[in-house]
């Protein structure tokens, strides 16, 4: 016991302490200094504004000094958005967002799964025509994927911008879980297969344990990028009963028109769920957002 | 065991899982992308308001584009915005990010706070950077900073630098975390045998920073690019391409001729522009990426 236990913890305390120093000598970076102090005042003052804005009253933000906190802050700001069906954009934004991540996770990894299990001229072509869709800039279909929604009888409909959404998050998605995949060595699979498991248990039993990490960061970059879309809830639904919160956003706007504050309370509401994730998961939220760019 | 032994006798059966898998996402990939690419450009030789059917027209639509539409004016906004974003964001980003590889408990908190804005939808970026920049009751709005109080968003002349320093705003965050992860991967030991060779910190950025980070220069640059060719939120709710076409892109063109001037027949060749252009510029990027990439093997990485 006693002499396993340096040998154990060594390598641990190396890897720990190498990150630990500045890259560059011991003199102070000026420069970067100041450049990343003057970014903080760019990025802060903004968010500072956001945050004492939306607890004013509507006489002080047209009386006070727009940067000085307010004497009598209030949160009838937030109640009047709360009041204004805001839990019903929520849901809606929630439904959405779910129901699109759920059916991308689980068809791109069907396909991605097949990509690198199944090896062979046929899968190959399906991936490369993916990839293709990589370069698609999605506001070119907008016009005919109005078409076939209005066509479907789907037009304001929260499966309108459902179905697109989960159609141009895929490419990103087989692409970061093939990577992914293909580095799970491939003895692991044919000792399942030599314990008599069929496809699906080796799939459901070994592979996906496995690309949890994977899973979990597409799920992510998908799941913001659906949850922030604006563009398809903009074309493809118009009444309140189908509003998803950035859509939202703008109908605040147009009903509190001056009274800012308010508006301001809206954006703060319906940034809370995405800034909760990040005070809890910051670090997993940041690498799911570079999902597939890191390198 | 006599199951294992039958198996054990020949070489294990490779047979993978059924190519049907890829069904699902082909359908919706072929439903709702192919499908709409090629829709895209049957719909620029029809006229059609919205309502009812599409007619065809032949060339007309692409007759306009080139001659009463003011296509080109609004293609030029959209390279000076690619032009500007890029020149404004690459050098901001790469240094911040560099910066932040660095894992002082100070850098981390920073981190914390730059990256905020990248939690944000485009909707609520717009909607609040509009109330903040109101001339009126805006931050500037304030005594002491009226040097800054100018119409920003109202004025021809001044929307297009400030629609360019809200992207910068949203998108900065973001390349900083690709140049950060880029940043640390750097291998410490040519740094140190930079030092030990006397070259300070701007020659090591140079020397050492900026070549290894070439790659993630070119993933970065390259959604920047492309990514310009599809700002559209943003500046929809920021001006609706105003004052006058002031800020009238590509894709807002095609949303405004379309959505709103109900000729979807010319927004569809609008968009089919663009897919040319998103096309072009990710291939011209990724084959001139491609030749960096293989002379850098040449010298041996």
């Amino acid at each position: 016991m006693t002499t396993t236990a340096p040998t154990r913890t060594a390598p641990v305390k190396m890897i720990r302490s190498q990150p630990a120093r500045a890259p560059h000598g011991a003199r102070p970076n000026v420069a970067g200094g100041i450049l990343s102090g003057l970014w903080f005042v760019i990025v802060a003052i903004p968010l500072y504004w956001i945050v004492i804005t939306s607890v004013r009253t509507q006489q002080g933000f047209f009386g006070d000094h727009p940067l000085v906190p307010p004497s009598n802050p209030t949160l009838d700001n937030y109640r009047l958005v709360l009041e204004n069906d805001f839990w019903r954009y929520l849901l809606n934004s929630a439904v959405v967002t779910v129901s699109a991540v759920l059916i991308i996770v689980v068809v791109g990894y069907l396909c991605a799964y097949t990509i690198v299990r199944a090896p062979g001229p046929r899968t190959r072509r399906v991936f490369n025509v993916l990839l293709l869709g990589l370069a698609i800039p999605l506001q070119a279909t907008i016009i005919p994927i109005y078409l076939m929604i209005v066509k479907a009888g789907l037009y304001d409909n929260l499966l309108a911008i459902i179905l697109p959404s989960v159609t141009f998050a895929l490419p990103i998605t087989v692409l970061i879980l093939v990577n992914f995949l293909r580095d799970i060595p491939g003895p692991l699979f044919e000792a399942m297969r030599i314990d008599g498991a069929s496809e699906w248990q080796t799939m459901l039993r070994l592979a996906v344990p496995l690309s949890r990490p994977a899973i979990v960061t597409v799920a992510i970059y998908d799941g913001l990028n659906v949850w922030n879309g604006f563009l398809f809830p903009l074309i493809l639904t118009q009444s309140p009963e189908t509003r998803v919160l950035p859509l939202a956003l703008t109908s605040y706007q147009g009903m509190f028109t001056i009274n800012v504050p308010a508006v301001i309370a809206a954006v703060v509401l319906s940034s809370l769920p995405i800034l909760a994730l990040y005070v809890f998961g910051r670090r997993q939220l940041l690498a799911g957002m570079t999902a597939g760019f890191g390198k | 065991m006599t199951a294992h032994s039958e198996r054990g006798a020949g070489p294990v059966r490779r047979s993978g899982p059924s190519v049907l898998l890829t069904l699902p996402a082909l359908v919706f990939f072929a439903t709702f992308a192919i499908v709409p690419l090629g829709a895209a450009v049957w719909l620029s030789f029809t006229e059609w308001s919205g309502l009812g059917d599409p007619t065809w027209v032949g060339l007309d639509n692409w007759r306009a584009l080139l001659t009463t539409h003011d296509t080109g004016h609004a293609l030029w906004l959209t390279v000076q915005l690619m032009v500007l974003t890029w020149a404004v964001q690459t050098p901001v980003s790469i240094l911040l990010g560099v910066f932040l590889a660095g894992r002082q408990r100070y850098r981390e908190i920073l981190a914390v706070v730059y990256f905020v804005p990248l939690l944000l939808s485009s909707a609520a970026i717009a909607i609040a950077f509009r109330n903040l920049l109101d001339p009126n009751f805006g931050l500037f709005a304030g005594p002491g900073l009226a040097w800054l109080n100018q119409n920003w968003l109202g004025d021809p002349d001044r929307v297009f630098v400030t629609v360019a320093f809200i992207i910068a705003w949203q998108f900065i965050p973001f390349h900083t975390l690709l140049y950060q992860g880029g940043a640390r991967q750097v291998p410490q030991s040519l740094y140190e045998a930079a030092a030990i060779d006397g070259a300070g910190r701007v020659r090591q950025f140079l020397a050492i920073t900026l070549p290894q980070l070439r790659y993630t220069i070119v993933t970065s640059s390259t959604l920047m690019l492309v990514g310009a060719l599809t700002y559209f939120d943003l500046i929809y709710i920021l001006t609706q391409g105003g004052p006058g076409n002031a800020t009238r892109i590509l894709p807002l063109d095609m949303y405004l001729t379309g959505f709103t001037g109900n000729q979807m027949g010319l927004a569809s060749a609008i968009a089919v522009v663009l897919v040319v252009l998103g096309m072009v510029l990710s291939l011209t990027i990724s084959t001139a990426s491609g030749f960096s990439r293989m002379e850098s093997q040449l010298d041996g990485e």
